[in-house]
Order: C-alpha cells, then sequence, then structure tokens
C-alpha cells in the first residue's frame, strides 16, 4: 500500500492527526491555549471541508473494502464537518461565560467527528462498529464535561450505560450476522441474504435496535430527554445535529446495501419506528415545559418523519431523507443557537416561558426563531416542508399510504407544541431582556434562519446533489 | 400576452413592500405613519398592475393567459403561473380587498404596526400566488403559506379569545391541507407531472379519483368552510381585527371554493358525480342551520361570520351542479362575498372602533346619530340576504335555478335558506340601527368619517353595479366555466353510456 492509495481517506487523517497536533498543544500549553485549540479545530474541521468536496466522484473502495468513498458519504460528511463546526462556533462564548472553557473540548469534538466519518463510509461490520464507538465513546465524555454540574455527570453517565447496552445489542446483532452469513462486509451479506435464515432476520432486528438507539428513535428514545437536558446546551446543540446526521447516514446505508433482499423484513421494524417516533415526539413534547426537553422530543420525531423516506428502500427515499437530515441540520443549529442566546444575568435559563414577549425585547431573535419553528412544523413555504414533502413523497410513491397518513397526522399533533412557543413569544407579555446574543451564535442563527427561510427560492441545488448522491447506493 | 411577468409581479410586489416597512427602523409615531403609507401604496400599486391582468385578458380564452415557467424544485414540479377565468376574479378580489385592509386599520392598530402591516402584506402574496400558481405543488405552498401570517394577525392583534381563536384555525386548517398533500403526491405519482394544466386532461382511474376527491375535500371543506367543521370560523372571525376578518371572509374562504373549482370537479369529475348528493346535504345543511344558529347570536361578527357559512353553502351547491349557471353562480357567489361580507365586518368594525364592543345589545337607534352609516349598512344588510338590486341577488338566483334543475328538494330547502338570511339580517339590523337612541353611551356616537367613508364606497358602488350589471364578472369567467363544464361533463358521458348499455 503507497502513501497515494491513501489519498480518499485523507479527510479522516487530517481530522485525525489534526486532533492529535492540538492535543499536543493543549497539553503542553495548558488551559490558555483553549483559543488556540478552537481556532486550530475549526481550521482542521473547514480543511477537512474542502478536501471532502473537492474529492473525486468516482467511488473508491479501501482496505480491503471496509470503507467506501462515494457520494453518498461525502454528502453526509458534508453535513457532519458544517454540524460540528457551527456548533464549535456557538460554544466557545458560552464556555467562556461560564468559565468552562477546556481545550480538550474541541479535540474530542473532533475525534468524534473522526468516528462519524468512518461511519457514513463504513462498508462491513468491523468498520460499522469502530466508526459508531469513536463517535460514542466521544459523546460520552463530551456530555459530561461540566464535571462539576451533577445534571451533566448525570446525562454522561445515563447516556454511557445505555448508550453501552446498545453497543452490545448492536454487536450481538452483528455477530449473528456474521455467523448466519459468514461474512462482515456489506455486499457479502447482501448475497448471502437472498436466502434469509431465521438468524439472520434476529440479526438484523438486534441490528437495528442498536441503531435505532443512535438516532434515538421510539422505542430507544428513553435517554433523549434527560441527556438533551443534562448536557451543557452547546453540547446538546452537537447532539441533535451531527451525530443525529451521521447514525442516519449510517442506517440508511446498513438497510439499503446489507440487505436489498429482505426488505420486507426491515421495512416492518423501520415503519414501526418511524410511527411510533412520529407520534410519541408529538404527543410527548406537548407538556414539557423546558426548551431542551421540548427539543429533545422534537428530534425524536424528526427521526421518525426521516425514517419514513427510509422505509420504501428507494433511491428516492435514500435522497428524501438526505434532504430532510441537511434542512433538519440547519433548522435544529438554528433553534439551539436561540436556546444559547436565552441568557440572563442570573445565568442561562431554558423554561419556554422565559421566551415571552420576546417579539417586543428581541424582535429580530423572535422573527428568526418563529421561522424556524414554523419550518421545524413544516409550515411551507419554509425549508422544513420541502423536507417532510419528500419523504412523503418516497412514501406515497413506495404506497406506504398508512404511514403517510399518520405521519402527516402527527405533523398537525406536532405543529401545536411549535405553535405554543410562538405564541408565548409573540402573544404572551414580555419578560425581562436576554443579555446580547454573542457574535458568533448570532452568526450561526442568521445562516440558518437564512437557510431556513430563503430555501424556496432556490431549492434545485440540494434536491439535485441529493438524488445524484443517493444513487450511489444503488 | 404581456411581455413583463405581470403575475409574478403582482403575486411578489407586496413582499417588497413589506421590506420596504422592514427597513423602518424605530417605533415613534413618524415610524408608524410612513409604515402605513408604504403598506398602502404597495397594496394600490398592486390593485393597479392587476388591473393590467383584466386589460390584457382574452375573454373569449378558455385556457391560461399570462403563464409564466421556470424550473423550480427541479424533476417536474416547476414555477408555473397563470390565470383563467376562473382564477382571475379572484386575484382581483384579493388586490382590490387589500387597500381597503389597511386602510380600514389605520387608526384601529396602534401596537406593533410594522408588523401588523408586514404580515398584511405577506398573506396578499400568498392568496394571490394560492389562486395563480398552475403547478399544484406551488398552489400547496402558497395556500398553507397563509396559516402563518393569519395565525399570527389573529394571534397578536385580535379579541380576548385569540389565543384560542388562532390555535383552532391553524390546526384545523393544517389538519384539512396535509391529507391533500398526501393526495397531490399521490396524483404526481399517478400522472408522472404537477402541472395543474396537464393534470386537468389527465383523468385519474375512477378508484383512485374517490380517495383523491376526499383527500382535497378534507381540505376544502374546512377552508371554506362547509358543516360540520366550520365551528372554526366565528371563533376566529369573533377574535380577529376588523381587516383581518375582511381578508379572511373576503378572500381566504374563497381558496376553498376555488380548490373545488380548479380540482375537485375537473380532475376527479366521476367522483363529484358520486358524492354529489353528499355536498347537497351538506350544503343544505350549512345553509339551514347555520343560519338559524345566526338569528341567535348577540355578537355581530359572530352572526356576519354564521351567515358567511351559509352563503358559502350556496356556492357549494351552485358548483356540484355541473352546469354552466351553477359553476358560474359559484364564481360570482363568492366574489359578491367577497366585497359584501368584507364591508358587513367593516361596518361592524366603525362602530366597534368606536363603542369596543360587538354585543348587538349595547347598540340601539344609531340612525339617529349616524345617518349615512345607517344606510350604507342598509345597503349591505340587503345585498347579505339577497335582496334585487344588489350583487347578493344575483350569484343566489343563478345558485338556485342551476340546483332547482339538478335537484328540486336541495333547491327547495336552500330557499328557506334566502328567507332566513333575510331574518337574521334584518333583524340584526333592526336592533342596532333602529329604534330609539337610549342608551347613554351612544349619544355621542359620530357618523362615518372620511376615511370609513373612502374605503365602503367603492364595496357600495360594485355591490350596486354588480347587482344590475353583473356582465364584468360573468364574462370573464364564461369561457374558463364552459370549457370546465363541458369537459367534466365529457368524462362522465362514457361511464353514463356504459351504464344506459347495461341496462
Amino acid at each position: 500500500m503507497t502513501i497515494a492509495s491513501l489519498m480518499p481517506v485523507l479527510p479522516e487523517l487530517v481530522i485525525i492527526i489534526g486532533a492529535m497536533a492540538l492535543l499536543m498543544l493543549g497539553v503542553f500549553k495548558g488551559e490558555n491555549s483553549t483559543p488556540i485549540v478552537e481556532m486550530g479545530a475549526l481550521i482542521v474541521l473547514a480543511a477537512t471541508l474542502v478536501l471532502v468536496v473537492t474529492q473525486p466522484a468516482t467511488p473508491v473502495s479501501l482496505f480491503g473494502g471496509s470503507i467506501v468513498i462515494d457520494a453518498f458519504g461525502r454528502f453526509f460528511k458534508v453535513l457532519i464537518l458544517i454540524g460540528a463546526a457551527a456548533a464549535l462556533v456557538m460554544s466557545a462564548p458560552f464556555w467562556r461565560n461560564h468559565k468552562l472553557s477546556r481545550f480538550e473540548f474541541s479535540i474530542v469534538v473532533l475525534l468524534s467527528v473522526a468516528g462519524m466519518m468512518v461511519m457514513v463510509s463504513a462498508r462491513d461490520l468491523i468498520s460499522l462498529y469502530l466508526g459508531i464507538e469513536l463517535m460514542s465513546l466521544s459523546l460520552y465524555v463530551i456530555a459530561a464535561i461540566d464535571r462539576e454540574n451533577t445534571r451533566s455527570t448525570e446525562a454522561g453517565l445515563k447516556y454511557f450505560v445505555l448508550g453501552a447496552l446498545s453497543s452490545g445489542m448492536l454487536l450481538y446483532g452483528a455477530s449473528l450476522i456474521y455467523g448466519f452469513t459468514g461474512t462482515v462486509s456489506f455486499a457479502g451479506i447482501a448475497a448471502a441474504a437472498k436466502t434469509p435464515s431465521i438468524g439472520l432476520i434476529f440479526g438484523i432486528v438486534f441490528l437495528f435496535a442498536g441503531l435505532a438507539f443512535k438516532v434515538s428513535a421510539v422505542p430507544f428514545h428513553m435517554w433523549t430527554p434527560d441527556v438533551y437536558e443534562g448536557a451543557p446546551t452547546p453540547v446538546t446543540a452537537f447532539f441533535a445535529a451531527a451525530p443525529k446526521v451521521a447514525a442516519m447516514a449510517l442506517f440508511c446505508r446498513v438497510a439499503i446495501t446489507s440487505f436489498p433482499a429482505i426488505a420486507s423484513q426491515w421495512q416492518q421494524i423501520v415503519v414501526f419506528v418511524a410511527i411510533a417516533s412520529m407520534v410519541l415526539g408529538a404527543f410527548a413534547a406537548i407538556g414539557q415545559k423546558n426548551i431542551k426537553r421540548l427539543m429533545a422530543y422534537s428530534s425524536i420525531g424528526h427521526v421518525g418523519f426521516a425514517l419514513v423516506g427510509l422505509a420504501p428502500g428507494t433511491a428516492n427515499g435514500v435522497s428524501s431523507v438526505m434532504i430532510y437530515m441537511s434542512i433538519y441540520l440547519a433548522m435544529t443549529l438554528g433553534t439551539f443557537a436561540c436556546i444559547i442566546a436565552m441568557r440572563r444575568d442570573g445565568g442561562q435559563v431554558e423554561d419556554i416561558d422565559q421566551l415571552a414577549g420576546l417579539s417586543r425585547t428581541q424582535p429580530v431573535m423572535a422573527f428568526v426563531l418563529a421561522a424556524l419553528l414554523f419550518s421545524l412544523a413544516g409550515i411551507p413555504p419554509l425549508a422544513g416542508f420541502f423536507a417532510k414533502f419528500y419523504v412523503f413523497l418516497a412514501a406515497i410513491e413506495g404506497r406506504f399510504y398508512t404511514l403517510a397518513v399518520i405521519g402527516v397526522l402527527a405533523s398537525v399533533v406536532g405543529a401545536y407544541y411549535y405553535l405554543r412557543i410562538v405564541k408565548i413569544m409573540y402573544i404572551d407579555e414580555p419578560v425581562a431582556r436576554f443579555l446580547p446574543m454573542p457574535k458568533p451564535v448570532a452568526f450561526v442563527l442568521a445562516l440558518s434562519g437564512a437557510f431556513t427561510i430563503l430555501f424556496f427560492v432556490y431549492p434545485a441545488p440540494l434536491v439535485a446533489a441529493a438524488n445524484a448522491a443517493a444513487k450511489s447506493l444503488f | 400576452m404581456a411581455t413583463w411577468p405581470i403575475l409574478s409581479v403582482t403575486t411578489f410586489l407586496p413582499i417588497v413592500g413589506a421590506l420596504f416597512i422592514l427597513l423602518l427602523r424605530g417605533d415613534d409615531e413618524a415610524v408608524k405613519r410612513n409604515a402605513r403609507w408604504v403598506a398602502l401604496w404597495t397594496t394600490v400599486i398592486t390593485f393597479v398592475i392587476s388591473i393590467f391582468l383584466i386589460t390584457g385578458f382574452d375573454k373569449g380564452n378558455p385556457g391560461f393567459q399570462f403563464v409564466e415557467d421556470h424550473p423550480w424544485l427541479g424533476g417536474t414540479i416547476r414555477y408555473k403561473m397563470g390565470v383563467d377565468g376562473i382564477s382571475l376574479p379572484f386575484v382581483i378580489l384579493t388586490t382590490f380587498l387589500m387597500p381597503i385592509a389597511i386602510i380600514s386599520s389605520w387608526n384601529a392598530i396602534e401596537k406593533r404596526v410594522k408588523e401588523y402591516l408586514v404580515l398584511f402584506l405577506l398573506l396578499e402574496t400568498l392568496m394571490v400566488g394560492t389562486f395563480s400558481a398552475l403547478d399544484i405543488v406551488l398552489f400547496y405552498v402558497f395556500f398553507e403559506g397563509g396559516l402563518i401570517p393569519m395565525f399570527l394577525i389573529i394571534g397578536v392583534w385580535g379579541g380576548a379569545r385569540r389565543v384560542y381563536a388562532s390555535f383552532k384555525f391553524f390546526l384545523y386548517t393544517l389538519a384539512g391541507s396535509v391529507l391533500m398533500l398526501l393526495a397531490i403526491m399521490a396524483m404526481y405519482f399517478q400522472a408522472g407531472t404537477t402541472d395543474i394544466t396537464k393534470l386537468l386532461v389527465f383523468g385519474f382511474p375512477r378508484e383512485m379519483q374517490t380517495w383523491l376527491w376526499l383527500a382535497f375535500f378534507a381540505s376544502f371543506a374546512v377552508k371554506l368552510p362547509m358543516w360540520p367543521v366550520h365551528t372554526w370560523l366565528p371563533d376566529a372571525h369573533v377574535e380577529a381585527p376588523t381587516a383581518g376578518s375582511v381578508i379572511l371572509a373576503g378572500v381566504l374562504l374563497k381558496m376553498g371554493g376555488y380548490g373545488f373549482l380548479r380540482f375537485s370537479l375537473p380532475m376527479f369529475p366521476q367522483a363529484s358525480e358520486l358524492f354529489a348528493p353528499m355536498m347537497f346535504f351538506l350544503s343544505v345543511v350549512a345553509i339551514i342551520y347555520t343560519s338559524l344558529v345566526a338569528l341567535m347570536q348577540d355578537d355581530m361578527k359572530k352572526l356576519i361570520a354564521y351567515s358567511s357559512v351559509a352563503h358559502m353553502g350556496f356556492v357549494t351547491l351552485g358548483i356540484f351542479t355541473f352546469s354552466n349557471e351553477g359553476v358560474q353562480a359559484g364564481v360570482f357567489q363568492m366574489v359578491s362575498h367577497g366585497i359584501v361580507s368584507g364591508a358587513l365586518f367593516l361596518c361592524v368594525g366603525v362602530v366597534y372602533d368606536r363603542m369596543h364592543t360587538r354585543e348587538i345589545a349595547a347598540y340601539g337607534g344609531l340612525v339617529n346619530r349616524m345617518p349615512i352609516y345607517a344606510a350604507v349598512f342598509m345597503l349591505f344588510t340587503m345585498a347579505n340576504c339577497g335582496l334585487p338590486g344588489t350583487s347578493g341577488f344575483v350569484g343566489e338566483l343563478l345558485a338556485l335555478m342551476a340546483v332547482f334543475k339538478a335537484n328540486t328538494w336541495a333547491a327547495v330547502f336552500a330557499t328557506t335558506g334566502v328567507i332566513l338570511s333575510a331574518a337574521y339580517a334584518l333583524w340584526l339590523y333592526r336592533r342596532v340601527v333602529f329604534g330609539a337612541l337610549e342608551k347613554d353611551s351612544l349619544k355621542a356616537i359620530t357618523d362615518l368619517d372620511r376615511r370609513e367613508i373612502l374605503i365602503l364606497a367603492p364595496l357600495v358602488i360594485l355591490t350596486i353595479l354588480f347587482g344590475f350589471y353583473p356582465a364584468p364578472v360573468l364574462d370573464m369567467s364564461a369561457a374558463a366555466v364552459g370549457n370546465l363544464v363541458a369537459q367534466t361533463k365529457a368524462a362522465l358521458a362514457p361511464a353514463k353510456a356504459a351504464l344506459l348499455g347495461v341496462q
């Protein structure tokens, strides 16, 4: 193997080497190096983004076929990098305000990004597991990064215990699949699955249970509200964005490339999980008072909608999931930018009621947040509508009519709790102002708001990119 | 054909005005005044531009005109706009009512004026877009987008129970519409296109038509609204600010009727025929039941809201006769109702601005202090109960004639609705305007000022004009309606022939 043959994984290498170099820098220079490490991490992410975008379009397989660099993976890598960069940008002022600045945060984020990039490129069960674990271990650490705070450590521990359980299930499923097919490569499994055995079906169930945990789909969602609420807000913003996108990408790739022959088997699971997530996400969010908990249930619901696109197992379906996750990423980052900005002299506030009258105290922030919430509810002409439009289009194409009808009705129920926040901001009497929004947070909010509001003007490029990328799975 | 994208300009000009208003900084009186003037000029210019649509419109052409077509979402989903004789009256109605709505809220809205005007301008764009979209996905985007500004208009500037009303409005209409969205997708896969002009001639399989029709019905029935899903309307109307009610009654309700005309009838003719008896039944129930309910209201706006439901019943009655005069009656009745009910809400707004109550019992004897108001209110009351010589008469007469041919019993019951409408409208008028001026609070009430006369005058003129000479609207829609009816009948003919063959 020559150095030149490693070129396709150059982005991953840049991330890992960058993370190591920044770690050395941090260790030798101590806590004072935090701003430099933060900046360095952003540069690494930006460089990686450029490398990913400029990679040649032809798919390349590496390491004995365990990794593939294709358009599908590159599409998701771009999303992951953007999500991670935005979370880093927003977190810096937060840490400074709360005197929590630690250089390790940026490095751990970089490592988790490396894990996610392996996940979306994985083409066998081993690299799948390696990617997931690298990501998950990093996430457990940053969930508990505010280590003096019981809520944060509790979130980290809870996430770790339940995450380990799900990893176990996933691994058990993988071993069953390996046992009954004799191979770990997705292509090999696909070939062996043409004559399915009951053991393989069991394996799929366990594997999907593990994946459902990672995307926080019902019934493996229990950790989400607690972890989202307990983790420091920028960490929650990161959790809600990049890892979810990566896990969804992995879900798509495993389902489509390993088990096309027994689609009807896993489709049942996906349909059930999608319906359960949409319905639970919609109903459970109604009673929430804490905005981070509410966003947790909202994200559960959104995962359900994205899975609607996966259910038909078609190229259009995968493309709709890609569009969904792109738009979801933008909306989530913007919403969390607003949540990070909910800060008064007494510190961070998380009660939804604290947003009361925001339209009069901070009209611009209220306007953008309202647009994001309407978008999350899926009201046209905002971006969130098009996200839902494409997944339901795929479901209708695949004749999943019941799923689609339940889905749109769940979206109506879901609209209620988003509207409730809009009502609090626009109709209720104002409470005190928030402290001015830090510039980096405002920057992320502006980008995400502009994307969400103006998406309808020129939606074709994203749609075309997703369509092209989805084809590489088939 | 116009050489400039006249429809897109009409549609998106209000947004430009809204952006100007957003650029205004500060919250003092001067800024508010500027914002009002910007909004007024924007809507007036939009109206003037929409006049070009009338002058350039070829009445003899049943097809779509002023068509614009650009790539949008990729694939077959395109940005395609155009109007025909059925949609053009609604476009004009919208651009015509908007300046009136803006002027009517000139003094009534004092808090958060900028946001209010921005939302109205946004709403205008979405409404005009709904009527001129020629791509079914584009139509849905405009149709559904209107919920956001209306939710905020009711929720922020409404009355005491505004939160309840705005949520009810939003969730009701959303729940109706999402099923239509799924139907749109199913149509897309069946026909391979979202272009309305192609869908109109596609001919969906009979089995599928039934489901598609029901999904569209869910949306349009809520929007129109039809009994028994009308209950959001009285709440929304009562709580909305005056201008919001005017637009709600004048334009938003028409989207439901327009939807039946544009989609249900021509695209699913066999299903429409199948469900026509149900539509007749629901319309007749709406006409009689809501008229009776209207009789018992003690809130003026609620009374007019219920009467709107009843009047929309005539629209659906007319449309589902599948006859030229019936469909024309539907179009005309909607335009007429847009003018008359808008005017009635303005009339309520006039006294509400002075007394800050809509209780019928709080008024009485207004004619003594407000003679001009009494005259104007009288005219619109008469138009509301369909007195000959007003526009209300033409629509109801045409509809009833068409229904009489199609289903005599439906006509008989619907006609009692006309009597009931006279009962509640005249009784309302008597209680508010006639009698002795006894209440102390009313002793100092003033008659219409110049601003109010300015906004009511065009409505008075049109109500009388269309009452005596309805040709402008009827001629405009004649060709398109003729085409629609012929097409629907042609689609139904083979099914009937097959049935006769069996017999």
